[in-house]
This record gives structure tokens, sequence and C-alpha cells, in this order.
């Protein structure tokens, strides 16, 4: 058996070899130089990016399967890179400032978001389960470094520990499932499975494996009751790196999720349906309740991330395959009001002083009309008040429920979002109706922040008002189901 | 599920047998405890101070990096028993595999932790 | 310059924009540049779209262009397109040239304002307001600017808001406007609705002149009622002409602009830019024309008991909006657009020149503090002379030949013709004396003034007379351009907005005599001149008579003089009772029932939250204890689900 080198499919992973090259290259200018100042590693984070995200643009027509299968390039796998480069770029720019303010002296952050963001895209982009979950631990275990890298903050090293604990645990759950897999049809390629599915063999083993790789991802997608790890390492982590995990993470896993299921499992949407469909329920009704009572600004914003995953997931139980295209314009709104508002959160704080507090919002209008604007923007996003981009991705998301007969959910749903106003509008009525309660000190405008919010603000009006564009784009990115 | 059946007996047996040991020892045998007896080492060095000791952080480091070279060098022996048939194919692959670790090696040895002191 | 007609609205909006968000920071002299330019270069668009216009053979005279597709639902498309036809075009001349004269003349009058850039503002955005709805070629874009104005009317006349009566004043407006735009958006509803069911979704005017005849009779009626109930609202008639009155808490200068020739007249337009549907009605139509007539003399009536100058003016405005829907009403379209544009300048000229003795008074209203105020006001007196002249209807100037105009085509009317005529004609002696009242109590006789007042009366700068000039020559030559055939003239006026109502216009079959023509001018000279030989005699010659008859019949003054009560009435019939339902609906449904559940269920939501967060220990065996749990449920219930 010879095995021809596919030098011409090289070109077609262009972005991933970019990042990869880039990240190792940062890895030995961080050694060998030792500059002090990191904003030099930003910077050519930010040139790795967009030059990777203008090849994935460029690649972005082509559809086909690299590597022996192991690796495949299509409109689902383009659109995702997009959205998780794009998203990338902007965690960056706030962290030109951010990492600077903070005194970071590991020069390993920027090649250890390279690293995750690798992962996430290796992890959209291929069909086969092994590569996945290759993909998946890359992303992963750069994360658990990056939210610990606050070593003095013993907040950060704590979720930094739990998150790898509890991650290596998902991560067991999820390679056992694929094991099963393996060992009852003899394949790791998704389509594969299809095909033995098909035939209406489903024995025990395959099921299991089914529910055991539902596990893995409900864990990095954090659903209700495999979210616990969520509040507090988000809470801990330092918030450029929560923006990273709720934006990227999320997506990235949702998607995989998605794809491996609407591909491989459909037929069996019967059986896993119904756990999903009680999974949804749950984690948006335990998280948006809990939320209520969350005095910390970064802790609700976790319980808010988790009960939008539940939303997703309410679109996500139907099995329509056109309808799925709801899922990734939800993901990409998400992507860009999550890195907004905490872009905001970065702005209220100080080195040693993050100011989480909801107190530490109090009259901020009166004080900084911007900063209290823009978080409203995306509070209000958040919330799904229209022309704003939450709005028409709540939007989609429920009428793909209602489309596909599951009314119930759909009002559940809606009742939830009712719920979550009262912690989101909580915050705005801090800023804009109360009297400031403490002294927060001088706050820091800097451009890269405010260069953030805006993106992210122009975004999700442009997004909220003209919905058309991107959901094309989005119908597009399913068409891979068919 | 009839495949199976055999390796649930085999479950059964072994512990069977393991309770039936453990549990004839303990109605057959005589006890006579002495304070040397109960001590973790019945020979050796007297045991001093407490068994909580910290042990020099150094030593984690390197056992994981250890371990970490040492898997990925293990990586090398399925390739090599294929490396004919894989030819440039494989070699390019494995180049850039060890590029990777040889990055790898150079940060952890430039950052000092190879360094003892 | 067809391809640009969207220039026209967009010039105010820029200067909206400019004045808005940087009014505050900008000096007092960028920010009047930037409102009078706007508003001006508006006027050179219209100006040379208008000649461009002249042009065109007259049935090519109307230019639609779409600019972008606003809402797409389904089969109906609603674009955002302009439409430039004579009409219209008549509307934007008279919208932005009086406009910017009234800019102009803000500057002067508005100098010592805090509010300065904030009124400008606001007064460039009504500018752009009343162009989008002049030049909107379907119903929605036309009702944005509808609405738009109404915005408008109502900051402006709550420009001084911390006082309490010109913020009621703004609310009054507003609510009452309201009333009569219900109207108007149920007509829309129907209109579109009822189009639709037979295939036609559209609220594009031409398309739905084509299609109108698709409406059955009773319909139309209904639409056009619905219609008109919107028009009485914006344009202040009966019943809902309460508002105006109080709306003279505004600045002069906006009392001027939209209170008088522009915003005000937008019911005329409405009706007859919707000329199609309303002649497929005429019962409507007679409505329309008897309302008009009956808000014209009632109005009137009420001015003649009024000391407030400004509230003259603005029941004289009310009279002549009635006789612009006279106009409309009994199918001379034409003659009530030509009312409109002639009203626009005489009546601009009485509120700047009022406004401009407001000026020189320190904020005087109260004819009865005034008296021979010619010799210290030269200008404003000359001006405010001919604009009096001219709402009177003396021959020669401009509102003789509208006014006329309308009452010679009522007088055709075939439905109770006779009746609106006669009526409009004892109205326009009522006219020419109640101004002249005004006239001889405000720059004749007797000087009443106060003392501390007498020291500074001074006549206003040129910013403000200079508008006040032009105006007054508008108000002279104006009516030039529709010299009818009878007086030897072309009745270009009418010949020009032909197109727009082409066969719907009143016939000309009626049996047009030249002498009965030529003689009702002449009857209707006669009565503006004892209108105004009487109000000399009273409130010239022997002022003690006027006092002698107001003791005489002092009930029925008062009764005038508290405008018959109306108001009274209203408070007592609708808003006492609105209140004490709404008080019912809040005290009881709202705070006890609806309020007691919503807060109910919040704190036993935040309690379960509370109960909730306690599961969130902090431990990680805990979290992982959580994940096994969810783990053994996922795979039992898959497992359940397949092993039967």
């Amino acid at each position: 058996m010879d095995v021809k080198f596919p030098v011409d499919e090289l070109i077609l992973i262009a972005p991933e070899i970019i990042l990869c090259g880039f990240g190792l290259l940062l890895l030995l200018i961080e050694v060998f130089l030792k500059t002090k100042s990191k904003s030099f590693l930003g910077i050519l984070t930010l040139v790795s990016a967009g030059s990777a995200l203008v090849f994935v643009l460029k690649l972005s027509s082509f559809s086909t399967d690299l590597f022996f299968g192991l690796y495949s390039l299509d409109s689902l796998g383009s659109l995702t890179k997009g959205l998780i480069l794009v998203m990338l770029i902007l965690v960056v720019i706030m962290s030109l400032r951010y990492v600077e303010r903070e005194e970071v002296i590991s020069g390993e952050y920027y090649p250890l978001l390279l690293f995750s963001t690798l992962g996430m895209m290796i992890m959209v982009s291929s069909k086969n389960l092994l590569t996945i979950f290759v993909g998946l631990e890359l992303m992963s275990l750069s994360i658990y470094i990056l939210v610990g890298l606050f070593r003095d903050n013993l907040k950060a090293a704590e979720a930094s520990l739990k998150y790898f604990l509890l991650g290596a645990f998902a991560s067991a759950f999820l390679v056992y499932g694929i094991a099963l897999l393996y060992g009852s049809t003899g394949s790791l390629d998704i389509k594969g499975y299809l095909e033995v599915i098909a035939k209406g063999d489903t024995s025990t083993v395959l099921i299991i494996g089914v529910a055991l790789i539902a596990v893995g991802f409900a864990f990095k997608i954090a659903l209700v009751p495999f979210h616990m790890w969520t509040p507090d390492v988000y809470e801990g982590a330092p918030t450029s790196i929560t923006a990273f995990m709720a934006a990227g993470v999320k997506s990235a896993a949702f998607v995989t999720f998605l794809r491996v299921f609407y591909t491989a499992f459909l037929p069996l949407i019967k059986q896993w349906g119904d756990i999903l469909w009680l999974l949804a329920v749950i984690t948006m009704s335990y998280a948006n309740l809990t939320a209520l009572v969350q005095q910390n600004i970064k802790r609700m914003l976790a319980y808010s991330s988790i009960a939008h995953a539940g939303y997703i997931l309410v679109a996500f139980v139907t099995g329509e395959k056109i309808l799925s295209s709801s899922i990734i314009y939800y993901l990409v709104a998400y992507t860009f009001m999550n890195v907004g508002a905490f872009s905001c959160v970065i702005l209220m704080g100080r080195k040693g002083e993050e100011n989480l507090d909801i107190d530490s919002y109090a009259g901020l209008s009166a004080r900084h009309p911007f900063v209290a604007f823009c978080l409203t923007i995306f509070l209000l996003s958040l919330t799904g008040v229209p022309p704003l981009a939450g709005f028409m991705a709540k939007f989609y998301v429920f009428s793909t429920a209602i489309k596909a007969g599951y009314v119930w959910l759909a009002i559940i749903g809606v009742l939830n979002s009712v719920v979550a106003a009262y912690y989101y509008l909580r915050v705005i009525m801090y800023m804009y109706f109360r009297d400031p309660v403490k002294e927060i000190g001088r706050i820091d405008l800097s451009p890269s922040y405010i260069l953030v919010s805006l993106i992210c603000i122009f975004f999700l009006i442009y997004t909220g008002i003209l919905p058309r564009e991107l959901m094309l784009l989005a119908e597009g990115a399913v068409s891979v189901f068919f | 599920m009839k495949e199976y059946i055999g390796i649930l007996i085999i479950l059964i047996f072994a512990n069977l047998i393991a309770l039936l040991i453990v549990g004839l020892s303990y109605f057959l045998g005589e006890r006579k405890p002495k304070k040397v007896k109960l001590e973790p080492y019945e020979c050796g060095m007297t045991t001093i101070g407490p068994a909580r000791r910290r042990i020099s952080i150094k030593y984690y480091i390197f056992a994981m990096l250890f371990l970490i070279f040492d898997i990925e060098v293990l990586f090398m022996y399925p390739w090599a028993v294929v490396t004919k048939n894989l030819k440039l194919f494989g070699f390019i692959e494995m180049f850039i595999f060890i590029i990777i670790l040889l990055v790898g090696y150079v940060y952890v040895w430039k950052k000092g932790a190879l360094e003892w002191e | 310059m067809s391809e640009y007609i969207w220039l026209i609205p967009c010039f105010p909006a820029v200067g909206f924009l400019i004045n808005g968000l940087l009014g505050k920071k900008l000096p007092k002299a960028v920010v009047s540049w930037v409102g009078c330019l706007s508003v001006f270069f508006s006027f050179v668009c219209s100006a040379v779209l208008f000649f461009e216009l002249l042009r065109l053979a007259p049935e090519a005279r109307i230019i639609e262009k779409d600019v972008f597709d606003w809402i797409v639902s389904g089969e109906f498309v609603t674009r955002v397109g302009f439409r430039i036809d004579p009409l219209s075009i008549v509307m934007c001349l008279v919208v932005s040239g009086v406009g910017f004269l009234i800019h102009v003349y803000s500057v002067g009058y508005m100098h010592d304002d805090p509010g300065y850039s904030r009124y400008f503002t606001y007064l460039n955005l009504f500018v752009f307001m009343m162009l989008i709805l002049v030049t909107a070629n379907n119903l929605l874009l036309m009702f944005v600017g509808w609405e738009g104005v109404g915005l408008c009317s109502y900051l402006l006349i709550g420009f001084w808001f911390e006082k309490d009566s010109a913020s009621n004043a703004g609310k009054k407006a507003f609510i009452v406007n309201r009333i009569g735009d219900y109207g108007f958006l149920v007509g829309i509803f129907l209109l579109f609705v009822s189009l639709g069911t037979k295939g036609v979704w559209t609220l594009n005017f031409s398309e739905l002149e084509r299609n109108a005849n698709l409406l059955s009779e009773s319909l139309t009626a209904l639409i056009t009622l619905l219609f008109f109930i919107g028009a009485t609202g914006k344009s202040a008639q009966i019943p809902l002409y309460v508002w105006l009155p109080d709306a003279m808490e505004g600045p002069t200068p906006v009392s001027a602009l939209i209170h008088a020739a522009t915003m005000v007249t937008a019911g005329v337009y409405m009706i007859a830019r919707l000329n199609f549907l309303y002649s497929m009605a005429p019962e409507i139509m007679f409505i329309v024309a008897l309302v008009g007539v009956l808000t014209a003399m009632f109005a009137a009536s009420i001015g003649f008991a009024q000391y407030d100058i400004k509230r003259v003016l603005a029941y004289s405005t009310i009279s002549q909006l009635g006789y612009m829907f006279v106009g409309v009403g009994v199918g001379a379209y034409a003659a009530g657009i030509f009312h409109l544009m002639t009203h626009a300048f005489f009546k601009a000229l009485l509120f700047l020149g009022a406004g401009s003795v407001m000026h020189a008074l320190a904020g005087e209203l109260d004819m009865r503090k005034m008296g021979g105020l010619k010799k210290y006001l030269p200008t404003t007196h000359w001006t405010f002379l001919v604009a009096c002249l001219a709402i009177a209807g003396i021959p020669g100037l401009s509102g003789f030949f509208s006014k006329d105009e309308i009452l010679w085509k009522a007088f055709l009317f075939p439905h109770a013709g006779v009746l609106i005529y006669i009526i409009g004609l004892v109205t326009a002696g009522m006219t020419a004396f109640y101004m002249f009242r005004l006239l001889f109590n405000t720059f004749y006789g007797k000087e009443r003034l106060d003392e501390e007042v007498k020291h500074h009366v001074h006549e206003s700068p040129k910013v403000m007379t200079i508008p006040l000039i032009i105006l007054a020559i508008l108000s002279i030559v104006g009516g030039y351009v529709g010299i009818p055939h009878a007086l030897g003239g072309g009745a270009h006026f009418e010949k020009f907005l032909e197109p727009v109502f082409r066969g719907v216009s009143q016939k000309a079959d009626y049996h047009h005599s030249l002498v009965v023509e030529i003689g009702l001018m002449v009857l209707s000279v006669i009565v503006a001149l004892i209108g105004i030989y009487v109000a000399y005699v009273y409130f010239l010659k022997k002022p003690d008579l006027s006092e002698k008859f107001v003791k005489k019949h002092e009930k029925l003054y008062k009764t005038v003089h508290n405008k018959y009560f109306v108001d009274e009435i209203y408070g007592f019939l609708f808003v006492d009772n609105l209140l004490r339902v709404g008080r019912f609906l809040k005290n009881v449904i709202d705070e006890a029932i609806i309020d007691g559940i919503v807060n109910g269920l919040g704190y036993f939501m935040r309690g379960l939250g509370g109960i909730l967060r306690f599961l969130q220990s902090g431990y990680v065996q805990a979290y992982a204890f959580s994940m096994i749990v969810g783990a053994i449920v996922v795979v039992g219930y898959l497992l359940v689900k397949v092993i039967p």
C-alpha cells in the first residue's frame, strides 16, 4: 500500500497552517526576545488571525474532503471558522490593552489563544470523530491554561483546576462514547454511522455511545446539569478569556455537536430528541432563575450564557435540517453580543480591582454615558429587544420550534426570555436610575475596548435590521446536511 | 449479549474467589498485634516525621516533561513500522511532528524548566 | 434634477442632524446658517424642479422616484419613494419658501433664547417631515410625515416647557391630533385591506388611483370619512379644532410656520391628494364642505371676542382652513390649494407681524394694552395692513382671488351650494370685521401701553422686517397667478394643477354666467367693506360703542369670549369620564390585580433562584456528581427508549 502525499490539499488548510505556524513562532519569540511589552505579540496575533481570515474567505467556496476523509472543507466549517476568527480578532484587540493593564507576565497568552482557536477550527471542520476529539482537546487544554494564567489570583487558579478536572471528566465521556461507536460500527467517520443506522442496526452499544457523546458536548456547551463549572470558571478566568470561552468554545462545540448529530444520528432523533428537549427546558429555566439572584456581573453573564445554550437547543431538538440555520444565526449574534458585553465589563475594571458587583454599575450613565450606552445595547440584545440581532436570533429559533411543531418548547423558551429580561434590565436600571453607590475611579477608555464595542454594536444593529444576508449565509452553511 | 456472558461468569467467580480468600484468612488466621507489626513498614528504616511531606515542585515538572516527550516519542514506533509504505508523505509528516516537538523542547529549555536550581 | 427629488427633504434632515447633534457646541451664527440654508437649499431644489415641470407637457408632469425598498412582505412592497407633480411642487414651494422666511425671521426673534439650537433643530425636523408628507408617493410614507409634523408641533408648542400652560397645550395638541390620526390610520388599513382583498396590495398613490374603481361605493364613503376625521384633527376643523388656539403657547414664528402656513394645511393637501377617492363619494364631499363652512363661521365668531392677538389669529386660521375645506369639498381642489397658498403668505405675515409687535412690547399679547403703535412700528404696521386687506378680500390682493374662487365654486355646487355660499359670504364679512378690529386696536387709536413698556418700544431688526416685507409683497402679488377668466386672467394656477385633478374637478358645464360671477364678486367686496366699516366705527371712531355693546349683551359676549364653552363641554363629556375609567383601570385592574400577579410571580421566581443557587456549592466533587447524575439520566433514558 502506497500513500501519496496530498501536497495540493495543503493550501486548503492554509488558515490552520497559518495559525499553527504563528503560534509556534510566537512561542519562540517570547522565550528568545523576552520583551516586556506584549503588544508586539498581540499585533502578530492579529496579523495571523487576519491572514487566516482572508484565506478562510477565499476558500469558502470550496467543499471537499481532505486527507483521506480525516478533514474536510465545507460551507458550515468555513462560516464557523470565519466567525471564530472574527471573534479571535475582537478578543485580541481588547486584549492588547487588557493584558497590559493586568500586567500579564506570561507571554503564552497569545500563542495559547492561537492554539485554542486552531483547536476550534479543526473541530468544526472534520467529519471524523477522532480528528474532532483532537481539535476539542487542543482547544480545551489551551483554555485550561488560559483560565489560570493569572497565577497570583486564587480564583483564577481554582477556576483553572476545576475546569481541568471536570473537562477531563467530560472528555472521558466523549472518548468513551467514540470508542463505543467505533466498537459497534467499526467506523470513526460520522457518515459511516449514518449508513449503519440507516440499515436499521441500532445496537445498545451504539446508543450508549451516542448518549455519551451527547454528554461530552453538553459539557462543553454547558447544559444543565453539566454546567456546574461555568459560573466558577467564567468568574475566575481573565475577562477576555471569559469572552473567548463564552463566544468561541460555545460556538465551536455547538457547531460540531450540530454536525455530528445532524449528519449521523438524525434517524435516531426520536430517541435523543426527547432527552434534549428536557435538557433544553431544564437548562433555560435553571440558568435564568439562578441568574436572577446573582450580584456579580460575570457570574450573571455566565448563567446567561447557559440560558442561551438552552435557547439554541430549542432549535436543535427539532431535527429540521433547513431550519437549523437559525442555530447558526443565533451563534453569530450571540458571539457579538457576548464579546461586546465582556468588553464593557473589562472597561469597568482596573488592575487588581475588577468592579464586578452590580453596585459598581449604579449611576454609570451619568459618569460614563458612552460605556453605559454600549453595555445597554449589548444587554438589550441579550434580552432580545428589536431591532438588535439578539431579537432576530431568538425570533428565528422560536419560530423554528413552532414550525416544527414544538409549540410548548417555544412557549417555555419565550417565558424564559421574559424571566431573563429581569436580570439584564436590572443592570440597565442600575446604570440609568440609581445613584452611584461607590467610587470606581477613572475608567480607562482605551481605543482597543471602544473599537471592539463599536464593531459589536454596529454588527448587532446591522444584522438586527437587515438579517437577510446573514440568514442566507447560515442557510448556505447548513446546506451541508443535505 | 450472549458473547458477554462468559465475562459475566468470570467477573462473578473472580469476586467470589477474592472474597473467599480474604474471608478465610480473616477467620482462620491468628493475630497478635504488636507496635512494630502495626507500622507501615515491618522492615527497613524506622519512619520518622509526618508522611505528608512537601516534595519539590521540580520533580513534578521533570516528571511531566518526561511523560510528554516520552509519549510523543512513542508515536514514532508505529510510524517506523509502516514508514516504508508511507514514503515521502510519512517522512514529511514525521518531520513536521518532530519540528513541533523541537519547538516545545526549545521553549521548555529557554523557559528554564530543565534547570534544577 | 428629477433624479434628485429626495434632495428636497434631505437638506433639512441634514440640518436637523447637524443642529441636533452638535447644536449645543456650535456658535449661534453657525446654527442659524445651517438652519436657514438647509431650508433655502430645499427651496432652490423645489424651484428648479418647478421650472423643469413647466417645461414638460401637462400630462407628463407627474414624476415618481423610488429610493429604496422599505417594507417587503410577500406580494406587498412599500418603497420609500417620492412623487413630484404640480400639487406637491406647489406645496414644496410654499413649505420651503415660507419656511425659509420664517427661519430667517426666527434668527432675530429667538436670538436671546437659551434653547436656540434646540429650536432650530425642531424647526428643521419639522420642515423635513413636512416635505416628506407632501412629496411621499404612498400613504404609508405620507403617514410618517403626518406623524412627524405632529411630533414637531408638539415639541414646538411645548418649546418653553417650563411653563405649565405651554406643556399642557403641547399635550392637548398631541392628544387631540391622535384622535384624528386614529381615523386616518384606520382609513389606511381599511383602504389597504379592501383593495387587497380585490388582489391589489398597494398604498402607492398612482396605483390607488388606477384601482380605485374596484372599491364599492359604501366602502369609499367610509374610507374617505375616516380620512376626513384625520384631516379635521390636523387641520383644526369642527370637532377637533380645540387644540389650535392653545397651540399659540409656542414661539410666534412656530405659530406662523406650523399652525398657520403649513402643517395645519396638511389635511387639505391630503384630501386634494386623494381627490380620486373623494370624487367617488359625493356625500362625504358635501360633509367636508359643510364642516368647512360651519367651522369658518363658528371660528370667525369666536374671533370677535378675543383680546389676545395671537388667539384672534388662531381662530382666523381655523376659519380660513374652513374655507379651504369648502374648496376641496365642493370639488374645486385647485381653488382650495390656491387659497392654501395665498393664506400661507398672508397668515404667516400676520403671525410674524404679531410676533414683531410682541417683540417690541416685551411679550405683550393683549390688544387692550396696545393701540397707536403705528408710529413706533412703521414697517410692521404697513405689512400688517397689507395682510389684513388680503385676508379681508379686498380686490387686487391675493386673498380676494382665492377666496372668491372658492365662494364662486361653492355657489355652483349642486348640493346646497347656495347655502354654503351664503354662510361663506357672511363669514367673509365677519373676517373683515375681526381682522380690522385687531388692526385698529393694535396700531391705531389711543395709546394704552403700560408706562414701562412704552420706553423701549422699538421696531424689530432687519432680519425680522425683511421677511415681513417679502411676505407682504407675496400677499399682494401671490394671487395674480390665479386671476379667473371672468376678470380677464388666465387662471394659470388651476391649469397648472389640472393634471392632478384630471377628470375629477368640477366640470365646466355648469352655467357659466359671467355676469353672475362678477356680480358675486362685487357682492363679496361690498360685504368685506361693510365689515371693515363696522370695525372702523366700533373701534376707531366711537370706541365706547363697543363697550356699550358688550355691556348690553353680556351673556352672549361671555359665551363667545369663552369660546362657547366648548373646551369645558369636551372636558365634562370626554376628558373627565376617560380619566375616571383610567383611574379605575390603574388602581384596580393594573395595580391591584395585574401588578399583584406580576410582582407575586417575580418574588416567587427570585425565591426559587435563591434556593437554586445553593446547588452551586463550589465543591468540584459536587459538580462532578451532578455530571454523573446527568450522564446516567441521559444514557438510562436512551436505553429505556431503545430496549423495549
